[in-house]
């Protein structure tokens, strides 16, 4: 029990980092209704930019701010494929994955890069009061932007896209500006991740998608998603939740650390089973009582006759 | 104000199910014209929609709005002079976005979408006046999302989103037929009352006969692609469901084959 308590700050710290990550995801996966996969790449992308930079003697700030700028430029490709190729989604997103792979081994030129020793941004800094304050400052610039028209056009691609074009916007382009504004995130919580593991590695990025997944569905069942600044508050809360069940599961003797995936999965095939179950049971019912009221209505009518 | 000329558009050319939608029409609206469309199943209707609004372009001929050859541009570069409102009542408006919202992104038709705010005070009053004068106690609800409402209101939302900032040329695509007679009747008034207010060019197809001949100013009938009648005011008037049935048959040597067509 001991133990379980002990590792609760930790794994605060850990939801709060990844928490930008599953921001990433919300915006492609609830607002864009686009599951993109370029995710497991672009973390990747923002651990590599930001250690090959650090390691090469650059502010860790500015490599930081790189990073971000690296996953962006990721994300407008997927975008691309998407929209003036015309490749299915998923599919896009999976090519793009693919081509990361390769291409975070040339930013790092070896698998993994330590940073041991090497200045980053949590040097002088405690990780957990500044996650907070980068995490709220993000979730606000993030809730003004979809206020804003272009942000209230990139709701609509995802939301009626067919309407949101006969209002003069285009959808290719708010379609490449979401997937790119996604993947900016998920690549600067790369960058901070690794910057607080100590190393960046190729396959760090690995099932971060159904992570990000999790965490915004777990924060949807717990907190619901009602307006805007709920669901990506929710988002937030979701990755928290995760990592603290992730570490209780691990506190359980018969469970290895790489039992984690399919402890994620799981999460996520439960999270996402339920609340539809809940809804076609509710359904039923109120559609059984209705039909029962209506009948004796009926028969009611029918005895003063 | 609208101007087509000589327009054609085949779907799947040479192949066995080769179909011409629309041959060599012709077509000149003049601003303020409130024009009624009606014809049989396949007749085009939907593709002339479609043409103008620039869902499809046609394989020859122009699209003219306003005098500048519009038939290259793509749907979206189109959207700042023309309002349109479809069938599907959920077609025209954002489920999981609120009322304001919705009119927000309808407020900044076919301008550049930038960084300021959708909804500022100013806008809420407006919008707020304008919901009013729908009369269907949406004004409010204005931070309702709109997949509450009900397809009635829904299709008054996308009325009022696609007429308020007086777009160039407003499409009606069988508007009322998604919806029960009661609300049918309401969005019509409605339409009725915009449309004269704001003297808006208007083209409107319809399976309702009778709204046909009772609406706009002039009627024109489609057949396999091609406007065979086109009926004037003075003419429409008196005219009667059953005169423009017989006068259909006439044209086209066939009766209106129409399972969904309403005599009214």
């Amino acid at each position: 029990m001991h133990a379980i308590w002990n590792s609760i700050p930790g794994a605060i710290e850990l939801g709060l980092l990844y928490a930008l990550m599953a921001l990433g995801v919300y915006i492609t996966f609830r607002i864009l209704d686009f599951p993109d996969l370029t995710v497991d790449g672009s973390f990747t992308t923002g651990g590599a930019i930001a250690a090959t930079m650090i390691t090469h003697g650059a502010s860790p700030w500015l490599a930081t701010i790189a990073a971000c700028l690296g996953g962006c430029a990721a994300g407008a490709v997927t975008g691309l494929l998407h929209t003036k190729g015309r490749i299915n989604g998923l599919l896009s997103g999976i090519l793009m994955m693919i081509a990361l792979y390769s291409i975070n081994l040339r930013i790092m030129g070896r698998p993994n890069i330590s940073l041991l020793g090497e200045g980053t941004i949590f040097n002088s800094l405690s990780i957990l009061a500044f996650m907070v304050g980068v995490v709220l400052v993000i979730v606000v610039l993030l809730n003004l932007f979809l206020k804003t028209d272009l942000g209230l056009a990139l709701r609509a691609t995802g939301d009626n896209a067919r309407m949101i074009r006969s209002f003069g916007a285009h959808t290719d382009h708010t379609i490449i500006l979401g997937i790119s504004l996604s993947n900016g995130l998920v690549a600067l919580s790369g960058a901070l991740v690794a910057q607080q593991a100590g190393y960046a590695d190729n396959s760090m990025g690995i099932g971060m998608i159904v992570i990000g997944l999790a965490s915004v569905i777990i924060g949807e069942a717990i907190l619901g998603a009602r307006t805007i600044l709920w669901a990506t508050l929710a988002a937030v809360f979701g990755s928290v939740v995760y990592r603290i069940v992730v570490a209780m599961a691990l506190q359980v003797s018969w469970l290895d650390a790489s039992d984690l995936k399919i402890i994620t999965a799981v999460i996520v095939i439960v999270a996402l089973i339920i609340p539809t179950a809940q809804r076609s049971w509710k359904q039923k019912h109120a559609a059984r009582k209705r039909s029962a009221e209506l009948a004796d209505m009926l028969t009611a009518a029918g005895g003063e006759r | 104000m609208l101007e087509l000329s000589k327009v054609s558009k085949l779907f799947f050319p040479g192949t066995p199910d080769e179909k011409a939608a629309l041959i060599g029409i012709n077509l000149t609206l003049k601003p303020g014209d409130f024009v009624t469309v009606i014809g049989s199943n396949g007749a085009g209707k939907s593709t002339l929609m479609n043409i103008i609004s620039g869902v499809v372009t046609p394989d020859s001929g122009d699209v003219r709005i306003g005098g500048n050859v519009v038939s290259e541009l793509p749907e979206y570069k189109r959207g700042r002079w023309i309002g349109r409102v479809f069938q599907d009542p959920m077609a025209g408006t954002a489920p999981h976005l609120t009322i304001e919202e919705n009119l927000a992104i309808a407020y900044v038709r076919g301008k550049k979408r930038g960084l300021s705010f959708g909804i500022t005070r100013s806008k809420r009053a407006f919008f707020q006046e304008q919901l009013k004068k729908l009369g269907i106690g949406l004004d409010t609800r204005l931070r309702a999302k709109v997949g509450q409402l009900s397809g009635g209101e829904r299709q008054a939302l996308s009325l009022l989103m696609a007429t308020f900032t007086e777009p160039q040329i407003l499409l009606l695509d069988e508007h009322t037929a998604a919806l029960d007679p009661a609300r049918a009747e309401l969005i019509t008034r409605l339409t009725e009352s915009i449309v004269r207010e704001m003297k808006l060019t208007t083209l409107m197809v319809t399976h309702n006969m009778e709204q046909a001949i009772r609406l706009g100013n002039r009627l024109i009938m489609m057949d396999k692609g091609r406007i065979i009648l086109d009926i004037d005011e003075e003419r429409k008037k008196g005219l009667t469901v059953e005169q423009l049935l017989r006068e259909f048959e006439n044209i086209s040597g066939h009766k209106m084959a129409d399972d969904r067509v309403v005599f009214g």
